[in-house]
Formats: structure tokens, sequence, C-alpha cells
């Protein structure tokens, strides 16, 4: 019921403030306050779920359920492991983030912000949709329905290229979507086959009978469930919508896409790619192993040559998803613990990267990596926050992200260490991307088009090409380049503080995520290769 | 000898031919139907012009509800299938199921066709022809010719031409005998009775005359090809199984030792007369043009009736005579499903114009349908009888919307002309994009529902590869749903764009009645899916 809760609140919220087209304010407040309390319900959630239940084999608590259509044996049954928690956490934990970003936003012309709240709290209802289901019809539902607000998130509020972005990321998705629709109905006629009771769609059942499935019969059903998450997690080569999308999405939006919307990728790999098709996964691992290293090096060697600021964000979690991609798919606890682990991290850290990078955007008004030089001496504050986003994005000792990365680059050795060794490298040109962004933009003499326009020192030439018509608008002539104000300090402290907690005491979410992990792997059919998670 | 005795007992049994007993109640909602069109004649021809509009609106609905309710006092008994007048008509589950459905998609397009608020006087005009000529012309501009005040008292506006509500009877009554036919004359006949209406009512467009005649002709012409094909796969049929009942048909094509040429020469042909009313590629080439052409109202209701009427033919032809005999002509039906999803998807991506797009749109719906008939279970029947149901409400609605954007020169249907229309009209905006949704099948929406059904009907009877195929054109086909929602939302208004007519209360009526049925069949389907389930047929 709890569960139920979380997933209407939302709902409801996005319906209320969607027709408060007149009074933006408080369309804004009530969003907020929708978030606020989703975010306090989470707490509640969070305290609910019982560690030791699901140590004791509890696969999924807070349990909800009704039939829904019986024809299709299909229920909207509700139910969260630790990995749907932390997940569930993080989504309620950015919203409000966001939407505190949000507050100012310069929309484009005759667009309100109610609409633009309202579809991310919509957004934010569906992801726990997705995130919460345990019944394997209804998750379907939820994914594709989870397109139709990023869809216009992108296509109404973002960049001059908005309506290309969106589409491309809607065809994209859509596609995987169906060919994954393909193998929902196969995995119910399969089941058919299988139980005395006629096909189902609860995720429980199916597990159960997952080792029955012939593993032909697994592969193409593995098949259609893989290419839907590639596409949404995004992994080389179905990538190419990522950077498209990141760029042109507002950044409210972009941090909620690359933060949350593309783990459902990784998350769906993890719940239903290994439980369901276990000798699928295993046959395929290698497959799977081989892009997701290509995407860590690809990814990184794509982020180091952007010139545009949103783009180089989205090449790194491109690289950063192969990390996660290696870790599911190297079938030990550890890595399992790390890659979900990371799935939240990387949320937070490239959540808070495109928050600083999108601050830098609205200040110079121009997303050209060259266009900006030595904003450390004019906002120190901002460079700051830039350098701990890029440093826990480089996955920096005492950062969240080192600890996941080590887990995973820990247990994914034992298994597969050549492609471990390769992976490795990425942690290198990570540093590579990072640093020198950081040094080309932040560090040196005041330089750069923006900058100089920013301050009215024009050099002539004015602001970059990228200049978004919109916030150049918006600024007029020379607006400064202020450093954080209040309320950016207080949309960035709570992701500061959180990247360090984490990268000090990652303990209370791995000893959320570590029953589960063990769960899934079980249900694999494997044991660690190095005996259990040691933490 | 014995032959001399047989003839002489057959001469006995001819001269004791007795009238055969009639179900009324379970015939009764056709009969409505039939007499209520009958009636209908009569009032557009005794009744003084000013007063036919309101009577006909009045008769014509009392006339489906009364048809509804017959049907439901019927069908609230459960009855067991059974076969009367002579076995002709089968009156089962899926006839029940069809019938209701075309009453209600009947309401809803004779909601649309009633409105006269949207296009002042109507959208029908009667004497079109002779307008056309003196220069109403291909531009189609108001004309105000004598004849326009004629329809009215000489001080009121223009009222609209009324013999469309007995040929939409008249194509409704004749619809519902054709997907309850039992033997292949009757279904001849009702589609005789199904089609003439619906060629004369194309041509009844009071703005672009020339458009809508030139639909009128090419859908009469290559209508009555199709119903010559199904005239001579009847005789070919009859020549092997000596029977038309569907029945006779099964049972002569299982285990006779008669040529098979002869069976399947007639059903080939049977199937494409069926196909073309169904709007089935390859035999689709009318669709865009009538649809663009007749006027919108009407093009509601043949996009979703006629589908209805033809796809519940096509389902009882397949599953009664043909069943046993399904492997013989599956893979020819294969080529068509995919045949018609390809071009509905691809060649829809080309269109510039909201009808044809829309009409596209039903060529690739009718290759998923096909999906769904050709599985010869209960699950298939049951699977496209949603799918007919959630299909033609949505379509209805869509048509209804087409109806309202609107510039100086009637129907703006061009898909430039609809740029920027959230702004100037959000909730016009927003029911499209809903209903286009529906469309593409995104879940939470009707479509979705009625794909999973038909998909799952299909995977389940060993058509894996074609119901891949069929999720890839609907990704496809998604990208021109898309690409109107995009110009609704994401493009900047025209200066002299178009405006969006304020519906009056039957047009309103209508769109929300196709908007309720794709948002509840979306959330809680198992209502209607129960209705459809269990669905066999007798015969």
């Amino acid at each position: 019921m709890l569960l139920l809760v979380l997933l209407v609140l939302p709902l409801v919220g996005a319906l209320v403030v969607a027709p408060l087209k007149g009074d933006a304010r408080t369309a804004k407040l009530v969003a907020i306050g929708v978030a606020l309390a989703e975010l306090a319900l989470t707490v509640v959630v969070w305290a609910s779920y019982s560690v030791a239940d699901a140590a004791a084999g509890d696969r999924f608590q807070l349990e909800f359920g009704v039939d829904w259509i019986p024809a299709f044996g299909t229920r909207f049954a509700l139910g969260i492991d630790g990995i749907a928690l932390v997940m569930i956490a993080l989504t309620a934990l950015l919203v409000p983030i966001v939407m505190l970003f949000s507050w100012e936003e310069k929309l484009p012309e005759g667009r309100s912000a109610s609409g633009f709240f309202a579809l991310i709290l919509a957004t934010e209802a569906l992801l726990v949709g997705v995130f919460a289901a345990t019944d394997v019809f209804l998750f379907y539902v939820f994914f594709e329905a989870m397109l139709v607000p990023m869809y216009f998130l992108i296509g109404r509020f973002g960049g001059p290229r908005r309506q290309y972005a969106a589409v491309k990321f809607f065809l994209y998705s859509l596609l995987g979507g169906l060919v994954m629709l393909a193998s929902v109905i196969g995995l119910f006629v399969v089941s058919g086959e299988r139980l005395p009771a006629g096909g189902t769609f609860s995720w429980a059942e199916l597990q159960r009978i997952a080792a029955d499935v012939p593993e032909s019969t697994q592969i193409w059903l593995f098949l259609g469930f893989f290419l839907a998450f590639a596409i949404k997690a995004p992994l080389v080569p179905f990538h190419t919508w990522l950077p498209d999308a990141g760029a042109e999405a507002p950044v409210g939006a972009g941090v909620l896409l690359v933060g949350v919307l593309d783990k459902v990728g990784t998350f769906g790999f993890l719940r239903y790619c290994l439980p369901l098709f276990p000798a699928a996964s295993k046959a395929l691992a290698p497959l799977v192993l081989t892009l997701g290293v290509i995407g860590i090096l690809y990814g990184a060697l794509l982020a180091v040559g952007q010139t545009d600021l949103k783009r180089f964000v989205s090449y790194t979690s491109i690289a950063h998803f192969g990390f996660i991609a290696l870790g599911i798919f190297a079938f030990s606890t550890q890595s399992f613990a790390g890659s979900a682990l990371y799935m939240v991290n990387h949320g937070l850290s490239t959540g808070m990267l495109f928050i600083v990078v999108g601050l830098v955007i609205a200040r110079g008004g121009s997303r050209l990596i060259s266009d900006y030089g030595g904003v450390h001496k004019l906002a120190p504050l901002l460079a700051g926050m830039f350098l701990v986003a890029g440093l826990s994005s480089l996955a920096l000792p005492g950062t969240n992200s080192f600890v996941s990365e080590f887990l995973v680059l820990v247990g994914s050795f034992p298994r597969e260490p050549a492609f471990t060794i390769l992976a490795t490298v990425g942690i290198i040109f990570a540093a590579l991307y990072v640093l020198w962004v950081y040094q080309r933009t932040m560090q040196g003499p005041v330089r750069g088009s923006a900058v100089l326009a920013a301050l009215g020192r024009g050099s002539g030439d004015g602001p970059g090409t990228m200049l978004d018509p919109a916030v150049a608008a918006q600024r007029g002539g020379a607006a400064g380049f202020p450093d954080l104000s209040k309320r950016e300090i207080g949309v960035l402290t709570p992701l500061v503080v959180l990247i360090l907690v984490l990268g000090f005491f990652p303990g209370p979410v791995l000893e959320v995520l570590e029953p589960s992990v063990a769960a899934t792997l079980t249900e694999v059919g494997l044991t660690d290769p190095v005996g259990g998670m040691s933490r | 000898m014995t032959g001399l005795i047989a003839s002489g007992s057959a001469l006995a049994q001819v001269q004791q031919i007795t009238a055969p007993p009639i179900d009324y109640a379970a015939i009764a909602p056709l009969l409505i139907v039939l007499g209520g069109a009958c009636v209908s004649v009569l009032a557009e021809a005794f009744l003084p012009r000013y007063q036919r509009w309101p009577v006909q609106v009045a008769l014509t609905l009392v006339v489906l509800a009364a048809a509804g309710i017959a049907l439901g006092l019927y069908a609230g008994g459960a009855p067991a299938g059974i076969t009367t007048l002579a076995d002709a008509l089968a009156v089962d589950r899926p006839t029940l199921f069809l019938w209701g459905t075309l009453l209600a998609l009947g309401l809803g397009s004779v909601l649309l066709i009633a409105d006269r608020s949207v296009e002042p006087g109507g959208a029908f005009i009667a004497t079109a022809a002779a307008r056309a000529a003196v220069g109403g012309g291909a531009a189609g501009g108001p004309v105000e010719g004598p004849e326009d005040r004629s329809y009215g008292l000489p001080d009121e506006a223009p009222t609209m031409q009324t013999e469309v509500f007995p040929f939409a009877l008249f194509a409704l009554g004749g619809m519902m005998a054709f997907l309850a036919a039992n033997d292949l004359l009757t279904m001849f006949i009702a589609l005789e009775v199904l089609s003439l209406p619906l060629y004369l009512m194309c041509g009844l467009a009071r703005r672009r005359r020339l458009l809508s005649q030139e639909a009128a002709v090419k859908y009469f012409l290559l209508g009555a090809f199709a119903s010559a094909f199904f005239l001579y796969g009847l005789a070919l049929i009859y020549g092997y199984a000596g029977t038309v009942r569907l029945t006779g048909i099964a049972q002569a094509a299982v285990g006779s030792n008669r040529s098979d040429a002869l069976l399947f020469g007639g059903l080939a042909l049977l199937v494409v007369g069926l196909l073309f009313k169904g709007s089935v590629a390859p035999f689709h080439t009318w669709t865009p043009d009538v649809y663009q052409g007749a006027p919108t109202p009407v093009t509601a209701f043949m996009a979703a009736c006629t589908k209805v009427a033809a796809f519940g033919a096509i389902l009882r032809v397949l599953h009664v005579a043909f069943g046993d005999t399904r492997w013989e002509w599956r893979g020819v039906l294969w080529a068509v499903a995919i045949i018609s999803m390809v071009i509905g998807a691809v060649l829809g991506l080309t269109q510039t114009d909201m009808k044809r797009m829309i009409a596209y749109s039903s060529i690739a719906h009718a290759g998923f349908l096909l999906l769904g008939a050709m599985a010869i279970t209960e699950q298939g029947v049951s699977a496209t009888l949603f799918y007919l149901l959630a299909y033609g409400f949505t379509t209805v609605a869509v048509f209804g919307v087409i109806s309202l954007v609107r510039d100086a020169d009637g129907e703006a249907t061009h898909l430039s002309q609809w740029a920027g229309l959230a702004k100037r009209s959000p909730l016009t905006a927003g029911v499209m994009t809903f209903l286009l949704l529906a469309l593409a099948g995104i879940p939470l929406t009707s479509g979705f529902t009625a794909k999973f059904a038909v998909f799952s009907a299909a995977l389940a009877d060993g058509m894996a590869p074609l119901v891949v195929i069929a999720l890839v054109a609907s990704a496809i086909a998604a990208f021109f749903y898309l690409r109107v929602i995009v110009l609704m939302y994401f493009s900047e208004p025209a200066p002299d764009g178009p405006t969006v007519t304020v519906p009056g209360a039957f047009t309103t009526a209508a769109i929300t009645l196709g908007v309720l049925v794709t948002l509840l069949l979306g959330i809680v389907p198992t209502l209607a899916l129960n209705w459809a389930g269990g669905a066999t047929f007798v015969g």
C-alpha cells in the first residue's frame, strides 16, 4: 500500500500542477511540495524495508497486488528489493533538487513552468512504477509510458535542436520497447506451456520456471529485453540518441534522464535479463562484456574530444554505463553490488556535473567548452563545485564513485580478468577528460568569448555560435559572471554531502543491496568465484 | 427406378416447403436498424424540408438506441449461439459483440454526421454534381447557390441534406448482416447492401466537391470489381462444395478427394473481395483517396464501421469455412499481412495530409488485425474482436477532431496547417495527442491493450516472425503519429493558420465517447476482454 501511495502521489501532483498555467509560483510551490512529500515517504519506505527479512529470503517487500487484466494473466503488483529501493530513493532525492535547480529556468517562449514541473512529477511517478513493478507486463507498461513525459520535456523545453533530439529519443526507445514487447509476449506463451495454471507475467513465477526453458528460447527472449535495455542504458552501439537528447534537454530534465531514466536499462539487466534468462545471460555474457568495455573506452575517447559541455557529460555517462554493464555480466556479488551502487553514485555525480555545467551555461550562454576560461577567478565556488563533481565522476578515492568502481573491478577480475584490465584503462581516460575540461574552462586567465561577453568585455565576435537564443535574449547585455547564488548552493549542497558521505561510509547502502544481489546471483545459478562480499 | 423414386420424393419435399422458423429476439437489432432505415426513407420522401433534419436525427438515434437495447436484452440472457432464418444468419458471441461494436460506433459516427455547427449547415449537400459543374470546383469554396437556401425556411440559414441518415442506417444494417451471414450468398447480398449507400455517402461533401465525387467514383468502380471477385469466388466454391453454407464448405473441404484448385481459387477470389472492404494492402489503393475525399464524418463512419464488418466477415469465413484447411492458405495471408503492415507504415511516412495519413495508418492496422484473424484459436477471435472495438472508437474520435480544425476554405487537413495547434487550442491538441498515441500503441491506451491481445494470440499460434515484423512496423508507424505531435507542440503556429472550431454538442459527444473508451480500454479493459473472450462461431 505504501508503494501505491508512492506511485500515485506524484501522479496526482502532476494533475494538480498542470492546469496552474497562469500562476507559475503556485505551480512551482505545489510541485516541490509534492516532491518533498514523496522524499519523506521514501524515507518511510526505506525505514520499513527490512534487510534481515531480505537476507532470510524475502525477495520482495511491501508488496501490493490486485488483479488487473485477468485475460492477460497480469496483476497490478508492486514490491521492492534492495536494488529497487535504492533506485527509488535516488529518484525521490534527485527530483526536488532538479525542481529547485529549475526554479528560475528560462523556458522557451510561450511555455509555462506548470507544464515543466507537472511533466517532471509524471516522470517521477512512472519511474517509481518501473522500479517497483513485480509483474513483467506492468513493468513494460511503465517502461513505455515513461517515454511520453520525457519526450515532451525534451521537445517542449529543450535547446535549439530539441525537436530532432526528442523524436530521436522517442523512436530509439520505442523501437527497443516494441522488440521487448515481443519477448514479453513470448515469456507469457512460454510460461503458459510450463505452468498448469496457464501463462503468467508474475516475476516470481517466471523466475521459478526460468531454468526449465531451453537455452535457444531463452536467447531469443533475452535478446528482446537486452535490446530495449541496451538502448535505454545506453550501451555502444545503441548510444547515439543520448548525446543529442542530453545536449538538447533542459538541464533539469537532462539530470533526470542521465541520472535515473537511463538506469532503468541497467536495472533491467539485473532484475529481468539475469534472473529470467540465466542460461542466455551466461551464454551471451562475453558479447555484453565486449560492448561494455568498448563503451568504457570509446565513450571516454569521445568525451575527451567533445567541444560541447552537455555532450561531454553525456559521453562520460556512456563510459560509466560500460562499467555498470561489466559489473552486471561478471556475475559475482561484489560486482553486482558495485554495479548497483554505481547506478546510485552515477546518478549523484553525473547529476551534479550536469547541474554545474548547466549553471556555467546559464551564465555564459554558450555550450562550447572553448568559449570559457578562467571561470575560477570569477566564480570560485562554482569552479569548486565543478571540481567536486568531476572528481567524483573520475572516481577519486574518498568520493562515492570510487567505492563502486573499485567493487566492480575487484568483483569482475576473478571471472573476467581480460575485460577488467581493459576497463581499468578507462579510469585513466576518465582522469584525462575530466581534468582537461576543468583546466580549459575553469583555470588560467579569464578568457573565452562567452565569459568576456558576460563581463561586457566583448571580444568583438560575441559569445559562441551555440548561444541559446532564449538565454541570450534574457541575459541582454553584460550580466557579469556571478558566483553561486544561495538557491544554487542549496541545490548543490545535498549532492556534495552525499558524494562525500557515500565515499567514506557506503555501508548503509551496501547493506540494503547485499541480500538482493546475493539473491540475483543465486537466480543466475552461480556462486561467487572468491567467496562472499567483503565489506 | 431408384432415381425416379428419389426425384419423386424430392418433388414431394419441394411442395412441402414451410417458412423457416425465425428467432425474432436474436435478430431484433438487425430488423430494427433495417426497419428504421425504411422509415427514414419515408420521412425523407414525405416531410417538408425544414423538418427533415430534426426528425431524421431523432429517428436515427432512437433506432440505434432501440437496436442497442434489443441487443442488450438478448445478450443479457447469455444465449448459446444459434443460426436462424434457415441458417442464413448465425447469431453467436462474435456476432453479438460486433453488433454491439457496430451500433456504438454507428452512434458515434451519426453524431458526427448530424453536427451542423462545425460546418455551417452541415457537411452534406444534395446536388453536388450540378454545383460542381457550374463552379463549386476543386477549390471548393463556399458557393451560395439558390438551392442552399431552399433546405430551410427562406429566412433561415441553409440546412443540410438529410438523405445521409437513411444511407447510414442501410449501410449499418448491411454491415450487421454481413458479419452474421452464415452462407456466402447472404454475405454477398449484405455486402451490396452495405456498399451501395457508402458509395453515395462519399460523394456528398459540401466542400471540395470534385475530390469528393472522384472518391465516390473510385470507391464505386473498385468496389464493384471487388464484389465481382467475391461473387466469382463464391461460384467456384459452390462448384467445389455444392453448397454456399460455411459449415458445408468446411465439411466438403475435409476428406474430399476433389481437386483443391476450385476450393482455393474460390477462396482466393473471395478473400480478395473481403480484404478490399477491410482495406488490407495490396487491395488498399482506394483507401487514401476515399478517406481524403469523403466528408470527414462519413470517413469516420467508413473507417470504423466498415473495418469492423469486413473483419467480422473475414473471421467468420476463415474460422468456420476454412479453419481446417488453414495450413494451405496461411502462407498467402502471411504475405498479405506483411505487405499491409509495411505499406501502411512506410507510405504513411510520406503523407502530408491528415486524412490520407490516417488512411495509411488504417492499412497498417488492417495488417495487425489480419494477424489476429489468421490465428485460428479462440484467443485469436477474441483478440481480433477487442482490437476492432478499440480501433473503431479511436478512429471515430480522430476524425471528429480532424473535422474541427478549419480555415476559411473548410477543413485544414494539410499537415503544415496543424503546426503550433497546441498553442491555439491546447485541449484539442491534447486530445489528438492522446488518440495518436493510442493509434501508435503506447501503453495505458486501448491501442496497446489491443495490440498486445492480437500479438499474443498470433505468437501463441506460431507466428513469431510475423509478430516481430508487426512490432517493427509499429515502430515505423509511430514516427508519423509522432510527427503530428511534434508539429502541434513544438512548432510555431503560422500567422494565418487554421482555427479550431468550437464543436457543437453532437461532435463533442462523439469525441468524448471515443476518448473515454480509448482510455478505459487502456486502463481497465477486463470487462470488454471478457465480453470478447470465449467467442466461438456456430454455423
